[in-house]
């Protein structure tokens, strides 16, 4: 399976392609499509006026565990998490968590 | 420290303003990131894992107290609330919104300050002894040329776009405390046989996939003519350096292929063809540049030294401390003070914007409100009063920079790796903090030992240049981590060899432990790690590493 990622062009922050056609930067928001339909998903993604709200939009291996999505390279999750060590260790975990 | 004059100021303003235009245009579509790219990239703004990176030009690792500050601020209010200090001397703030960045560089313009040439195939900034001035065995102080070299390549229309980029470094001292070798370009300061002052100018050193030492290729060269040389060895890079191969396209490929002596001739060639414009150095501009780095008078009244060893014998850190990262001054009464980013268990080179601003009030009570940045990711006060010295290490201590480490097994250089960096392989901050907390505890006994961690093979760890070097890379996914033994960054510089397969994440620190113990069970009186490791050769160290678990 693969999503889509890039990275929010004002701030930068890591975001994900969902199914309602917009971005988000929770990974368990991204939509995940079979490998034969990823390079329509990068497509569909990269598609809109100017400016899109994405730079470097890419597809990454991932897998869903019930609600849970996982990259399944080290560099695509700690994008998705956020560093594994240092003063913002697991931001992005911590960030995703107060806002649900 | 040098001050801007009305053109250089001009100048960082206008840019700023160029630039505030060109994110507007970006954010409002008028221009595609392939179209912004290039522009960001001149003004030091990155794209990295988790957000923009900016990179902060500190011309030659000098801070004023103000500019610290200024940074400190720009990282609480701008970024995450601290930021880290780099191998190049710069800082790097990795938590940065591209709108917010306008209003970053016109902030740092207003204290003279800029994230110019800190990116793309230009020349990088130049670095130099983060003792300069206060060194006792210094011919002369190296920054005025370093500021030279930095007006003069700022935005040269000649070298605007080299093959790739280009990096210099200058010392002046016996003591090479700013990695010279390992530059596309270095200088040494010398004094010939008349007492005159020159340079030794070599060419050619390099880390990353091809790490090379620069080779001397002009032993004296007069003070008059720094520049017209420069433009001599940048205009036959420029004419045949590779355009068309990344890979090869860095000015050390250049000359390994043609040799150092034919690349000297060629130099001279062009510096004799073009010796009628070439640009000369008068003593009274080196002079004028000379002011802005002096320094209010020392006070020289006696020290009391029976005071300082009655501290020492008082307390067992300060007496660590004042052993490992104090320096002798060419002023007795004075010492030269390192302060450790190298907190066991820390991330290397990273600092806190309340640490920024502590070391900035220090340094105005302290150093005359200088800071400098050195390439081995920690700050020096150049500067303090050794009757202060009790007093300094105290605040430094409350406040988490007490680090009694300089050149010890935990005063390890590491780049971000792939915890922040977009094109790192593997980590390298986890790798360093292991190994520190593993080797704190006898570094005391292992005495001056550098390990270097880079987390891809562009080596902004310094890995070639450890006495044990480490680089991780990606092995089919998994983080794997290639050793290399016996570099040597200074005046004996030496690029480590591999000494065979890497090892997995788990094992670096046994591994490393295991080569420790080597060295100490083989060392002879007086002998680094690298010395024991020319002697003995590979073989010992290889046996024990790969030896069964």
């Amino acid at each position: 399976m693969q999503l889509v990622t890039g990275n929010r062009l004002w701030d930068g922050v890591v975001i994900y392609f969902t199914a309602s056609g917009t971005w988000s930067p929770a990974i368990d928001d991204a939509l995940l499509v079979e490998d034969d339909a990823a390079d329509a998903l990068l497509a569909k993604a990269q598609q809109g006026p100017s400016p899109l709200p994405v730079i470097g939009a890419a597809l990454v291996e991932a897998e869903r565990e019930e609600e849970r999505v996982y990259p399944v390279t080290l560099r695509e999750r700690i994008r998705a998490v956020g560093p594994t060590t240092g003063p913002m260790t697991g931001r992005r975990a911590t960030e995703l968590v107060k806002r649900s | 420290m040098y001050r801007y004059d009305d053109f250089d100021q001009r100048f960082v303003d206008e840019r700023v303003a160029q630039y505030r235009d060109q994110v507007r245009r970006r954010l409002a579509g008028q221009l595609s990131e392939d179209e912004f790219r290039p522009l960001r990239l001149m003004n030091g703004l990155y794209l990295q894992l988790h957000a923009y990176m900016l990179r902060i030009a500190i011309p030659y690792g000098m801070l004023s107290s103000a500019k610290l500050r200024k940074l400190a601020q720009i990282a609480r209010r701008y970024d995450r609330g601290y930021g880290h200090f780099t191998t190049r001397q710069n800082l790097q703030l990795h938590w940065i919104k591209l709108e917010d960045t306008p209003d970053i560089l016109a902030e740092l313009a207003g204290v003279e300050m800029h994230a110019i040439q800190t990116s793309g195939n230009s020349f990088r900034n130049t670095t130099t002894d983060p003792f300069a001035g206060a060194a006792a065995e210094e011919i002369e102080d190296p920054r005025p040329y370093a500021e030279l070299i930095r007006q003069w390549s700022t935005l040269h229309p000649e070298f605007s776009f080299l093959p790739r980029k280009f990096k210099i470094a200058i010392s002046a001292s016996a003591e090479d405390r700013a990695a010279v070798k390992m530059h596309d370009l270095g200088l040494y300061l010398r004094r010939n046989d008349k007492g005159e002052i020159g340079f030794e100018v070599l060419v050619g050193g390099g880390l990353g996939r091809t790490p090379l030492l620069a080779q001397t290729i002009k032993p004296f060269l007069p003070r008059r003519d720094l520049f017209a040389y420069l433009e001599a060895v940048l205009r036959v890079y420029n004419r045949y350096g590779r355009r068309d191969n990344l890979y090869k396209s860095r000015i050390k490929i250049l000359v390994q292929s043609l040799g150092a002596a034919k690349f000297a001739e060629e130099v001279e060639a062009e510096w004799r063809a073009s010796a009628q414009e070439a640009p000369s150095l008068p003593d009274n501009y080196v002079d004028e540049i000379a002011t802005a780095f002096a320094v209010p008078a020392h006070d020289q009244s006696p020290v009391d030294e029976a005071a300082i060893q009655r501290a020492i014998a008082r307390d067992p850190a300060f007496a660590r401390w004042m052993k490992h990262n104090i320096a002798p001054h060419k002023i007795p009464a004075y010492s030269i003070v390192t302060i450790s980013l190298k907190a066991v268990g820390g991330t290397p080179g990273d600092c806190s914007a309340d640490q920024m601003e502590l070391v900035a009030s220090l340094a105005d009570e302290l150093s005359f409100g200088e800071i400098r940045v050195t390439y081995e990711q920690n700050l020096v006060l150049a500067h303090v009063r050794r009757d202060r010295l009790y007093a300094l290490w105290q605040r430094l201590d409350q406040a988490g920079l007490g680090a009694s480490n300089i050149g010890l097994a935990s005063d390890i250089i590491c780049c971000p790796g792939m915890d922040y960096c977009g094109l790192a392989t593997a980590r390298s901050i986890p790798i360093a903090q292991r190994l520190a907390q593993h080797l704190a505890a006898r570094e005391d006994e292992i005495g001056r030992f550098d390990i270097k961690i880079s987390g891809c093979i562009n080596a902004c760890g310094h890995h070639h240049l450890g006495h044990i070097g480490i680089l991780g890379v990606d092995k089919n996914g998994e983080e794997v981590y290639q050793i290399t033994l016996g570099g040597d960054a200074g005046e004996k510089a030496s690029i480590g060899a591999i000494i065979g397969p890497a090892v997995k994440n788990a094992e670096v620190t046994e591994a490393v432990d295991r080569l420790v113990v080597v060295y100490l069970e083989q060392r002879q009186d007086g002998e680094r790690f690298p010395d024991t490791y020319r002697r003995i050769g590979a073989a010992p160290f290889k046996a024990a590493l790969y030896a069964p678990r």
